[in-house]
């Protein structure tokens, strides 16, 4: 049944779905979309690196993502504004990754192929990286829900119910890390946030609660993986970027539906 | 038991000293108001008593396994955030529906369990944080500023169920709040700070120490007064809070 690549492709699209849905909900809720992006820029660096010491490119670009998230989560709140921080941080590591890679000579590669995803391209092993992140990643954030929600609604009430909101930060950071290193391969650098925001976005006017938006995202980033790569398929499109137009059209269908329900009643 | 004991508490944030040398404690059942101008450490103070801030000397200790209700100055809940009252009320702690809706009682809200958080108005939304707070059967309930936002009768009327709370479930409270007028009747004991304990005392000693008037200026002694004018008519300000929350 792995031998087909279209099977392959779907599969990887679908566990990204999954691990990207929850994980989104926190990212919209908490308002770091921007945190998103500037994690998957600066995986391109990790991408060179990788490249030019000759490995596979998710640890590279895991390693990178991870210091990039580690760095702005520690100097946040010291002189400079989140987004001022993140801004610096992800186009320097961006641009620093695009140097290198123009320094490997001998190699030819596709950079399109890792800032725009070549979920076509996905292997057996790519498949295992991607469902045990998403595998961890979901496990991660059901075992700390309850706490990452309470934090994210309001710090004090998290240190009053006695537990660190700063350590649910940190929780959430590595998650998106881990994300953005397995989802390079099926969407790219590029379009990874669209991934975490788009679905959650989407699920929000369907959802009467928090745990409701992130199942229905998580079926929305599903559909949208699958339509996505069998448009990509019918229309001889880019794969990564038709999953993330279906997201996009259902997240304007559902607003629709919702902003009539909303002026109905 | 003593509940919460505060030794030689100071809070440093890098060169700006908050708090100085700061002694206090809570004691069970009793109701102590901590009163003070902006940037006088009243919200550090707290933070250190919930664990947010760490003390730069002294040292803040509890009584093993208290349990604390706490209520938040303000609680800003994203738009994207759907979350409805009852799931709101079991975010720390899970709990049964029927729980949910004895302390929405008692915080003075019933009949507001299915309704979504961003629906409410600003007086339910305070009284769903104290519900929430209360749910756990705390041993004391810390309130920051809890009635920012409502007006006059609404905080009156959000003051008068504290005390209903101290009444009916025993638990003492520490409340922070720059409301004087509405706050200081209800309490036992008040606590002036500004950066250091100026003057600590019931209510009437409070009011008239030098210390507090040279904060505050006399102008306060009137509006106490004022408080103790809505207290005798009670009767008047519950009917209108129940006619707001309908």
């Amino acid at each position: 049944m792995l031998d087909d690549f279209m099977t392959r492709a779907t599969l990887a699209g679908v566990g990204v779905a999954f691990a990207a849905a929850p994980l989104g909900c926190f990212v919209v809720w908490r308002r770091m979309a921007y945190f998103g992006d500037a994690t998957a820029h600066a995986a391109i660096l990790g991408v060179a690196l990788s490249l030019a010491l000759q490995m596979s490119i998710f640890p590279g670009a895991l390693v990178v993502a991870l210091t990039m998230a580690l760095t702005v989560t520690l100097l946040a709140g010291r002189g400079y504004a989140m987004d001022t921080l993140l801004g610096v941080m992800a186009h320097s590591a961006l641009a620093f990754g695009l140097v290198a890679v123009s320094f490997l000579s001998g190699v030819r590669i596709d950079l399109m192929a890792y800032l725009f995803g070549d979920i076509l391209a996905v292997s057996r092993s790519d498949l295992l990286v991607i469902w045990g992140g998403a595998a961890l990643v979901v496990a991660l954030i059901v075992w700390r829900w309850s706490q990452l929600l309470t934090a994210t609604l309001n710090e004090e009430l998290a240190y009053a119910s006695g537990f660190d909101p700063k350590r649910e930060q940190l929780i959430l950071t590595l998650s998106l890390a881990v994300t953005v290193a397995v989802a390079i391969k099926v969407v790219g650098v590029l379009l990874i946030a669209a991934m975490l925001i788009i679905p959650a976005a989407a699920a929000r006017s369907l959802a009467k609660s928090p745990e409701t938006m992130a199942l229905i995202a998580a079926v929305i980033g599903a559909v949208s993986a699958i339509a996505g790569l069998r448009a990509a398929y019918v229309f001889d499109t880019p794969a990564g970027p038709s999953i993330v137009c279906v997201a996009a059209i259902l997240f304007a269908c559902f607003s629709l539906v919702g902003w009539q329900t909303r002026h109905q009643t | 038991m003593t509940l919460i004991t505060v030794e030689n508490l100071s809070v440093r944030y890098g060169a700006n000293t908050v708090l100085r040398h700061v002694d206090m404690a809570i004691e069970p059942g009793e109701i102590v108001t901590i009163v003070g101008p902006n940037g006088s450490g009243k919200t550090s103070l707290l933070r250190a008593i919930i664990g947010a801030t760490k003390p730069s000397v002294g040292k803040v200790s509890l009584k093993p396994g208290l349990k604390i209700g706490y209520v938040p100055q303000k609680l800003h809940i994203d738009p994207t955030l759907p979350i409805s009252v009852e799931r709101f009320m079991g975010l720390t702690h899970r709990v049964s529906r029927k729980s949910c809706a004895q302390a929405l009682e008692t915080a003075g809200v019933p009949d507001l369990l299915q309704r979504q958080m961003s629906q409410l108005s600003g007086g339910q939304f305070q009284r769903v944080l104290l519900a929430r707070a209360l749910i756990n059967r705390p041993e004391v309930l810390l309130l920051d500023e809890a009635t920012q936002g409502l007006d006059q009768p609404g905080s009156a009327a959000f003051y008068r169920q504290i005390e209903d709370v101290r009444r009916e479930t025993g638990c003492a409270i520490l409340m922070i709040s720059h409301e004087l007028h509405v706050v200081m009747s209800a309490s036992d004991r008040v606590i002036c700070l500004n950066g250091h304990v100026c003057c600590e005392g019931s209510p009437a000693v409070v009011a008239s120490a030098p210390e507090y008037r040279a904060l505050f200026g006399t102008g306060t002694g009137g509006a106490l007064a004022l408080y103790r004018h809505d207290h005798d008519h009670d009767h008047d300000h519950c009917d209108h809070s129940q006619e707001a929350a309908e």
